[in-house]
């Protein structure tokens, strides 16, 4: 459970500082640069929710 | 007399209204007018820290920077800023609330034992204040000025500005921030994304056929280059404001007075769904760049208002300036508020430890005006264009994160001597490089390009360390002796 905590609260890190240098191709309108981006705020805000809601389970049972 | 100078006014005089008017019904001890009893529900705190994302910074140095740098703006919409909160913030609010810390200087002082590093934090905390305040005018001249189609000075109206604000800071205190923030929020939501849909649609018939000009009129433009702001730029860049993003006063106090630590890391966890309105503030620079694509140095924060008033009535300008003048003031105005209650609480009393809390109280809102006319000085002195003078002072509160981050494991290695050096040396590197317009190609001219266009920040924050290990190292040595001189004498 720990780790698995730690892994889904990482992952958005990577996401955050991987950039996807390109233009082509686009992706609902946005250049793959832009997409890539907009993405990871949606995808760290449910790696983030899901984390919170591990971390409230674990506290609860202690 | 036009119709956008109507609206702005009308919008200016309902702020002041609303300002002045929250005081209606509330004692103003000290504590009501900071913090507000510390009682706001979710919503309204949930607005106020969102309402940090909105400020003049984003509405122009957004589309500025789009418009300017290209590609690598997208740093400003970069979630890095959420994961750190979201991991330091329970700890902190935890060693808080058992030991009754209220501000960032408090427990810098309790964490360290030591009085003088409170100060030294609460300083910091202040003197970079004061460039976010400018950087809040700066953008209120450039509305106005903008909006008003040049019948209004923008330095006359910059000062009405801030008289205003000061009269209802130090009348309403925090109450009058909250009512104008909702404002505010609803105002410029609206408005962004309106604008940001509406005009690549307008000249160009879509978002992706408003990209697909923009790269074959400037190839390349749209992604991140190999100099200057290269992937080194960006990822320090990302990493400065990161950190440092909840070291600012009135963050890290905002988050001290939350109910748990669940709320904490839900409001840390949904915050980076907002940040996607940045994204349409970034359509808007970039619409603005293929339309008008003279814009030189820093008129390029003039960006979007000169997009604006080429495609719409003066009234939807108005409206638009009205938004943007609310997000100069309200920011302006919670900067105010923690600036000055910081200098009362945590600088004057720490030299005057016997001042009343009533004297304390009364000084906090003569320290109101007195920062207000510090930052009028810089707004009218200074010359830099918006992101450059907003980036340094994210590199100044920067510097308080290493001994934070330390003060929270279970062994802390670094002494209270370590984090003074450490902050210090940080400080006054940023300060030089600043002052000097030097940049770290200047201190290593030889150096690989990706060391050269590192953020000056994150360079400090290293020096910041190596001091802070290197002091803390030997004051740990030279304590141990003294304990066991002692030990001998005894």
């Amino acid at each position: 459970m720990k780790v698995l905590i730690w892994i889904l609260g990482l992952i958005p890190v990577a996401g955050a500082f991987i950039v996807v240098n390109r233009i082509e191709p686009y992706i609902l309108g946005l250049p793959s640069i832009v997409f890539w981006a907009t993405a990871w705020l949606i995808f760290t805000s449910v790696f983030l929710s899901i984390t919170n809601i591990l971390l409230d389970k674990q506290e609860g049972s202690k | 007399m036009n119709s956008a100078i109507f609206i702005l006014t009308g919008t200016f005089l309902l702020a002041f209204y609303l300002g002045i008017r929250a005081r209606k019904g509330q004692e103003m001890k000290l504590e009501e007018w900071a913090v507000g009893g510390r009682n706001f529900g979710p919503i309204i705190m949930f607005v106020l820290m969102a309402g940090e994302i909105f400020t003049t910074y984003v509405f122009l140095g957004g589309s500025g920077g789009a418009y300017r740098m290209g590609g690598p703006i997208i740093y400003i919409f970069n979630a890095f800023c959420y994961i750190v909160p979201f991991w330091i913030l329970p700890p902190i609010w935890r060693y808080a609330k058992k030991h009754h810390v209220l501000t960032q200087s408090d427990f810098f002082s309790k964490k360290y034992d030591s009085k003088p590093l409170g100060l030294l934090v609460a300083m910091v905390g202040v003197v970079s204040m004061i460039p976010y305040i400018v950087l809040q005018l700066k953008g209120l001249k450039i509305i106005v000025s903008e909006t008003s189609y040049g019948l209004i000075s923008p330095n006359l109206a910059v000062f009405i500005g801030v008289v205003a604000v000061t009269i209802f800071v130090t009348l309403s205190g925090i109450h009058g921030s909250a009512s104008t923030a909702i404002l505010k929020d609803i105002l410029l939501l609206v408005v962004i994304l309106f604008l940001g849909i509406y005009l690549p649609y307008h000249y160009h018939g879509g978002i992706q056929p408003m990209f697909e000009t923009l790269e074959t009129a400037k190839p390349g433009f749209l992604l991140i280059p190999d100099e200057g702001y290269s992937i080194s730029w960006y990822i320090s860049t990302c990493l400065t404001i990161g950190l440092g993003q909840y070291m600012w006063p009135q963050v890290f106090g905002a988050s001290l007075s939350s109910k748990n630590e669940r709320m904490l890391r839900q409001n840390a966890a949904i915050l980076p769904l907002y940040q996607i309105i940045l994204v349409f503030i970034i359509f808007i620079g970039f619409t603005a760049l293929l339309q008008i694509p003279n814009l030189q140095g820093a008129d390029t924060d003039l960006a979007l208002f000169k997009i604006v008033k080429a495609t719409f009535d003066p009234w939807v300008v108005g409206v638009i300036g009205g938004a943007g003048i609310l997000t100069a003031l309200v920011p302006c105005s919670m900067l105010l508020l923690t600036a000055s209650t910081i200098l009362s609480k945590n600088i004057y009393k720490a030299v005057k430890p016997d001042t009343s809390d009533e004297q304390i109280g009364r000084l906090t809102r003569i320290f109101v005006p007195i920062v207000a006319l510090v930052s009028l000085f810089f707004t009218f002195y200074g010359g830099n264009s918006i992101i450059a003078l907003l980036i340094m002072a994210y590199s100044f509160v920067l510097q308080l994160f290493p001994p934070l981050f330390c003060s929270l494991w279970k062994k802390n290695p670094v002494t209270k001597t370590g984090a003074f050096a450490g902050i210090i040396a940080g400080v006054i590197m940023v300060a030089y490089v600043t002052l000097s317009s030097a940049t770290m190609g200047t201190f290593f001219p030889k150096a690989p390009q990706f060391i050269k266009d590192l953020d000056i920040g994150i360079a400090a924050i290293v020096v910041n360390v190596v001091v802070m290990l290197a002091f803390s190292a030997i004051t740990k040595t030279s304590v141990k002796v003294e304990t066991e001189a002692e030990e001998n004498v005894v």
